[in-house]
């Protein structure tokens, strides 16, 4: 993290011009803040709690790309079928909240680990466009299937009772929600747990050395295979409670809803530096900041188009985004 | 018989002829027994599609750049188009039409004035399609040329794929907001009242235009230097080529032709919106190259047909109250496909004009350095 | 090994001073600040005709230098003169049209091309005509193309691979494949000739036909030739003098019995117990 620090004030050094955005971007900021404190503070706070969503799609995606190399545009839809699955848990059965969220984590994660073997474990030799495509196969199969009528039907389903009281309160002027809490609690204890994992565990160990080199890692005794499908799993199991907390967040679910939040989920993993996880969290918090503050300030109409704006420009300074690996001159 | 030496675009006479009696048989023969519903969904639509497609596969096929982007050059050429024919429509016309009055009318005869059944080919509309077409193609790859210069120049590959597919949100972003600069184009609700020019005859000449065009290219040292980028960049710059020029070549060069579909595709139907323009529909052109196989012509053409007949096709075949599964037996055969036929339906073999010359080994060839004969001449077993 | 009596009369090609290299290290006012020399301190003259040699152990820093002369890859500090102008910052591309050609340790040719395409791809530069030539396929592109698929076929023909002219160059053995890449590298048109590891993966039978062919390319294309190598025989018989690198740095340079005999070059080979045999 210093490491990282000191490179950052270094480049900012060299790219005054940056430093000048940047400030002049802080200053533009700190004026709104000054102006209206409480809806400055706000803001960030929501962009906070749609950061901490983001960020668990986020790191799914970029597991996946760091273990196997493929986009799995499927990640967006897995989103949707946990949020579906806490739909249902809550308003046929009535489930409460922790019920709920490990049901939706055991479903996303059973549905990933099917979907890598089906569809991209036999594709893990082929060329990677092969993989892609399947990918963009499996995503508008879930989209379309679920919206069947004997699915999950295409409406827009609003999503009541929520399997916890909605309550709020007032805090200094900002509204603060139970939901906020649960949200980046919630995130915030799964992060922690996969930081614990990945980077404690013997089990993280493999993951991270079949990332690296999987022959190698074979050649260890790891048994890749399943190592890559607990990745896939572990990542889905974080979408499943991204979804829970994104339809508590936004009660409506339909079979359409992990289009955009997989986009901007995706956009954020490749922000943060696609394969590195404390990236995919940075880069979330990020783009979930950015999204509301612009939304916000700027226009909510134009909000997508900055959000596009900033991250092309981002990978144009460091292709590799924020945290990636720092690309390699080639010969 | 002397073989004539008449050649335009590179291909013979012949081959001129065989391509307007492919024309006069679709037009005489196979589309009057179709429904109008059909003509554009099953021959019109989809040659403006294989133009996207052939783009693509100049851009990702044939240059190894996986790019996201024609879509948004799609609507941007849509855009411009309608936009040209919104503002110039009486002014391109009636002129044209007046100049073609001026002619001798022995020329009169053979130029149609009116809406003739024959081509819909009617002089002032003709020259304000072409226009607008052309006008859309252009400023596509005007844009292309900034966007793509600036993005190849530091991007590769899959970071390539991300920023392009920026570019397509965004372009959809700023055309939803676009009633605020051109009021005509109604912003999300979309444009209405574009003229419905593009009729097969227009299609079909843009079509062949660029399929001759990307044959051309590809059959040259310049299509071999654009094809060397994506086998090996770094051979590639060892050999003497600059990569990023090529690169930045197809990249126009593709989304050009984006352009000029889009062009075609708003005035296909009367309506433009910008919603049919969002980025998952960008994947569409990426699936058709890839079933057509990555860097084959012929199989884009027969892909992009194949795919619209499917995805109409359903539509009809399914039985009744189905007709919401065709978009699952869709992405079911995606999978299969990718499953069991990687390497697309032709995999690297062309078909007809679009085969690779031959160019055989002359008589009078070098000797062989007569160590490297000894090495062994190929005709030894191996 | 013939004009040696007038080596020195002859324009200096290359003149490489101080090259050096640093991977992962930050650029600070005093230097570099932690990293990796790969390549420090190099200096080579080579004059026209010449036929030398580069030789060390693995992770010397040999390929290095070489992608730093071509082009690929940046180099840290130092010069690299070619014909008297320093070619260190010109893109690669840049550097092999002015006449610097290569072939790579592991062979790096265009795999689903055709070997004539392959070879037809370094005559691009030379082509002659432009995309609007193609789009229209005018007379220029046809008389052009001609030309380039004649020499093209010339150029195979030398090195016994006309008759697999429509073959995918991935398609063919290692040894055609390696007298591809020299075929290619040839097709560009070079003045100076940098092979890498040429020799590697052949038997003996090879070896020598390519020591053969070596002599005879330098003779027939008035080439100049740093050649990069581990297998001693191909070094000893044909370079003229032999430069000897070890982590980055020469240690060593003379025509082969002098290195053969250098205490430094046999440690590094072999080891400080090397030393006493």
């Amino acid at each position: 993290m210093q490491k990282t620090l000191g490179r950052f004030t270094l480049f900012l050094r060299r790219r005054w011009y940056i430093a000048l955005i940047l400030v002049l971007v802080l200053l533009w900021l700190l004026n709104h803040a000054r102006q209206n404190p409480q809806l400055f503070a706000q803001f960030v706070v929501d962009g906070l709690r749609l950061g901490f969503v983001y960020a668990l799609v986020a790191l799914g995606y970029t597991m996946v790309y760091g273990i196997v190399r493929l986009i799995n545009f499927a990640h967006g839809d897995v989103f949707m079928i946990g949020a579906f699955t806490a739909y249902y848990a809550s308003t046929r059965w009535h489930w409460s909240l922790i019920p709920t969220m490990l049901l939706a984590m055991v479903v996303c994660s059973f549905l990933a680990v099917v979907i890598e073997r089906v569809a991209y474990k036999p594709l893990r030799e082929a060329p990677r466009i092969a993989a892609l495509i399947t990918a963009i196969g499996v995503s508008f199969f879930l989209e379309y299937f679920t919206a069947l009528d004997f699915v999950f039907t295409p409406n827009f389903i609003s999503f009541t009772p929520l399997p916890i009281k909605f309550q709020s309160w007032d805090v200094a002027g900002i509204t603060v929600s139970n939901i906020m809490f649960i949200v980046i609690g919630v995130s915030t204890f799964f992060l922690v747990l996969l930081y614990y994992i990945v980077y404690r565990t013997k089990l993280g160990k493999a993951m991270r050395a079949v990332a690296w080199d999987k022959p190698t890692a074979r050649l260890m005794g790891i048994d890749v295979d399943w190592v890559i499908s607990f990745t896939f799993a572990l990542g889905a199991a974080l979408a499943g409670v991204g979804g829970m907390l994104y339809v508590i967040v936004y009660p409506q679910v339909r079979t359409f809803l992990g289009v955009m939040p997989g986009l901007k989920s995706f956009i954020a993993a490749v922000f943060g530096g696609i394969g590195s996880i404390p990236g995919a969290f940075v880069g979330a918090l990020s783009i979930g900041m950015i999204e509301n503050l612009c939304g916000a300030y700027l226009s909510s109409t134009l909000r997508d188009l900055i959000v596009f704006a900033i991250l092309i420009a981002v990978l144009l300074y460091k292709p590799t985004g924020l945290f990636g690996e720092t690309a390699k001159e080639k010969a | 018989m002397k073989k004539s030496r008449f050649r335009f675009l590179g291909q013979s006479a012949l081959f001129w002829l065989a391509v307007l009696a492919v024309f006069l048989v679709a037009e005489w023969i196979v589309m009057p027994r179709m429904t109008e519903f059909r003509k554009v969904g099953w021959i019109i639509f989809p040659c403006i599609m294989a133009v996207i497609a052939m783009g693509l596969n100049l851009i990702y096929g044939f240059n190894g750049q996986f790019s996201l982007g024609q879509w948004g050059f799609y609507a941007i050429g849509a855009y411009a188009a309608a936009d040209v024919t919104y503002r110039f429509a009486a002014r391109v016309t009636y002129p044209v039409q007046g100049i073609v009055f001026r002619l001798p009318p022995v020329l009169q005869r053979v130029i149609p004035m009116a809406q003739v059944e024959l081509f819909h080919f009617d002089a002032g509309k003709s020259a304000l399609l072409l226009g607008a077409v052309l006008f859309g193609g252009l400023l596509a790859g005007l844009i292309s040329l900034g966007f793509g210069y600036i993005v190849l120049l530091r991007l590769g590959s899959d970071y390539f794929g991300i920023a392009t597919l920026g570019f397509t949100v965004m372009v959809q972003v700023l055309l939803i907001n676009s009633d605020r600069v051109l009021p005509e184009t109604k912003g999300a609700r979309g444009m209405i009242g574009i003229p419905q020019m593009t009729s097969f005859f227009w299609a079909f000449i843009f079509l062949i235009v660029v399929v001759v065009v990307m044959r051309n290219i590809i059959y040259s040292s310049v299509g071999r230097a654009v094809m060397s980028v994506r086998e090996d960049e770094v051979a590639a710059q060892a050999m003497g080529i600059d990569t990023l020029r090529y690169k930045v070549m197809s990249f126009v060069v593709g989304s050009l032709f984006a352009g000029l579909a889009g062009g075609l595709y708003a005035h296909l139907y009367a309506f433009l919106s910008p919603l049919y323009f969002d980025f998952v529909k960008s994947f569409d052109p990426m699936i058709i190259i890839v079933f057509g196989g990555l860097g084959n012509m012929t199989g884009t053409i027969i892909a992009t047909f194949l795919w619209a007949l499917t995805v109409e096709g359903l539509r009809i075949w399914l039985p009744q109250g189905f007709e919401a599964w065709r978009f699952v037996v869709y992405p079911i055969a995606l999978l299969l496909l990718m499953l069991f036929r990687q390497q697309g339906l032709l995999g690297r073999r062309e078909l007809g004009f679009l085969r690779a010359p031959k160019w055989p080994l002359r008589k009078t060839v070098a000797e062989p350095i007569p160590e490297a004969a000894e090495a062994g001449a190929p005709k030894e077993g191996r | 090994m013939t004009m040696s009596a007038n080596a020195n009369d002859r324009p200096v090609v290359l003149e490489i001073a101080g090259l050096c290299k640093n991977f992962g290290g930050i650029a600070t006012e005093a230097g570099y600040e932690g990293g990796l020399w790969a390549v420090r301190d190099f200096d080579l003259t080579v004059r026209q005709g010449e036929l030398v040699g580069l030789i060390g152990p693995n992770g010397a820093g040999k390929t290095t230098v070489f992608n730093m002369v071509s082009g690929l890859l940046s180099a840290t500090s130092g010069q690299v003169n070619y014909y008297g102008r320093n070619l260190v910052g010109q893109p690669a591309y840049a550097i092999t049209q002015a006449g610097i050609g290569r072939t790579f340790q592991n062979i790096r040719v265009f795999p689903k091309l055709t070997v004539l395409d392959n070879v037809r791809i370094a005559y691009h530069p030379h082509a002659g005509y432009g995309l609007v030539n193609a789009i229209l396929q005018d007379a220029t592109f046809e008389r052009k193309e001609r030309e380039m698929v004649e020499k093209a076929q010339d150029l195979l023909a030398l090195f016994n691979l006309q008759d697999r002219q429509e073959e995918l160059a991935s398609n063919l053995p290692y040894g055609e494949q390696r007298r591809l890449e020299i075929a290619r590298a040839l097709a560009a048109e070079p003045k100076l000739l940098l092979l890498d590891e040429p020799a590697a993966g052949m038997n003996p039978k090879e070896t020598h036909v390519l020591m053969d062919m070596t002599h005879f390319i330098r003779e027939k294309f008035h080439l100049t030739i740093v050649l990069i190598e581990h297998q001693m025989r191909v070094v000893m018989g044909i370079c003229e003098w032999i430069t000897v690198m070890d982590f980055g740095q020469i240690i060593c340079r003379g025509d082969a019995d002098l290195i053969c005999n250098d205490p430094k070059v046999i440690e590094a080979y072999l080891g400080k117990a090397g030393r006493r045999v």
